[in-house]
């Protein structure tokens, strides 16, 4: 049995579940804190 | 502890120390996972599927690792009544639910070329698919708890209660006959060759920095919420 699809797919699998894990917690620490600053800044 | 209970100066500390750990964190895991892609030899009984090491390791103990640190700052939360702490645990329980579903599924890649098989009910993995789903109950807890708007004590009791699993899984091992193998680093020693056990190190250093990172990232995003929130009422009243 080839040994390479499967390294490939546990790294992939990996770098998927970083890749959405920081792009969901950055948009979202990004968002929230853009608007709180404009929302403080409003009289 | 209680320096930090103040939102404003944990903020102060949280702004630079996110960047740092989450370059740093992401230098190291990719040099690991490169490092254990190219520059380990192959192992003489698992052949190169042995490099999964490098990706289901740190994420296992991660998932561990995160679910005790929900525990720890739920009792913090309870017992000392620290106000970050409950935001704190919150922000930890998307981050170990990926980490504990990633332990599964290349924990399951890994199984197919060296057990034959996908999955297999044994003690060892099922106590860490348990650990998945004790994750997604917290999840659904501490949201239906804040969009109440209390300060999630439920989900506090939930997180102290589920850390009862983590020495479940650690001793599955050793309780039950598994087809996972016996635990090859404890405190006596290692069992792993010096040529694995370096980029395992580091790899797991690295990912548990960024999982540092992300975990401030949310923390930074339910502080800034909360301010929205207050705000909004202000104005509302006014």
């Amino acid at each position: 049995m080839p040994h390479l699809p499967f390294i490939i797919a546990a790294f992939s699998v990996t770098g998927v579940g970083m890749l959405w894990l920081t792009v969901s917690s950055y948009l979202a620490m990004r968002r929230s804190e853009a608007l709180a600053d404009d929302l403080r800044q409003q009289p | 502890m209680h320096r930090f209970a103040n939102p404003a100066r944990f903020l102060r500390l949280a702004r630079p120390l996110t960047p740092a750990l989450f370059w740093l964190g992401l230098l190291l895991a990719l040099g690991a996972c490169l490092w254990g892609l190219f520059a380990v030899p192959t192992e003489r009984l698992m052949g190169d599927t042995v490099k999964i090491i490098f990706v289901h390791v740190p994420s296992a103990w991660l998932g561990m690792g995160g679910w005790m640190g929900i525990a720890i700052a739920s009792l913090v939360q309870l017992v000392w009544r620290h106000p970050l702490a409950g935001i704190a645990a919150r922000a930890i329980a998307v981050p170990g639910a990926t980490f504990a579903a990633i332990c599964l599924m290349t924990g399951s890649i890994w199984g197919r070329p060296t057990w034959g098989t996908w999955w297999v009910w044994d003690g060892r993995l099922t106590s860490m698919l348990v650990l998945f789903f004790l994750y997604l109950g917290y999840i659904a807890l501490a949201n239906a708890s804040s969009e109440k708007g209390d300060t999630s004590r439920v989900a506090a009791v939930f997180g102290i209660i589920g850390a009862v699993n983590i020495p479940i899984i650690n001793r599955s091992v050793i309780w039950w006959e598994s087809q996972h193998q016996k635990a090859s680093i404890t405190l006596g020693g290692s069992s792993i060759d010096g040529a694995y056990l370096a980029p395992l190190f580091v790899a797991v250093a690295g990912f548990s920095l960024l999982f540092g990172a992300l975990v401030l990232m949310r923390m930074r995003a339910a502080l800034a919420e909360m301010r929205i929130d207050a705000r909004m009422r202000r104005m509302a009243d006014d």
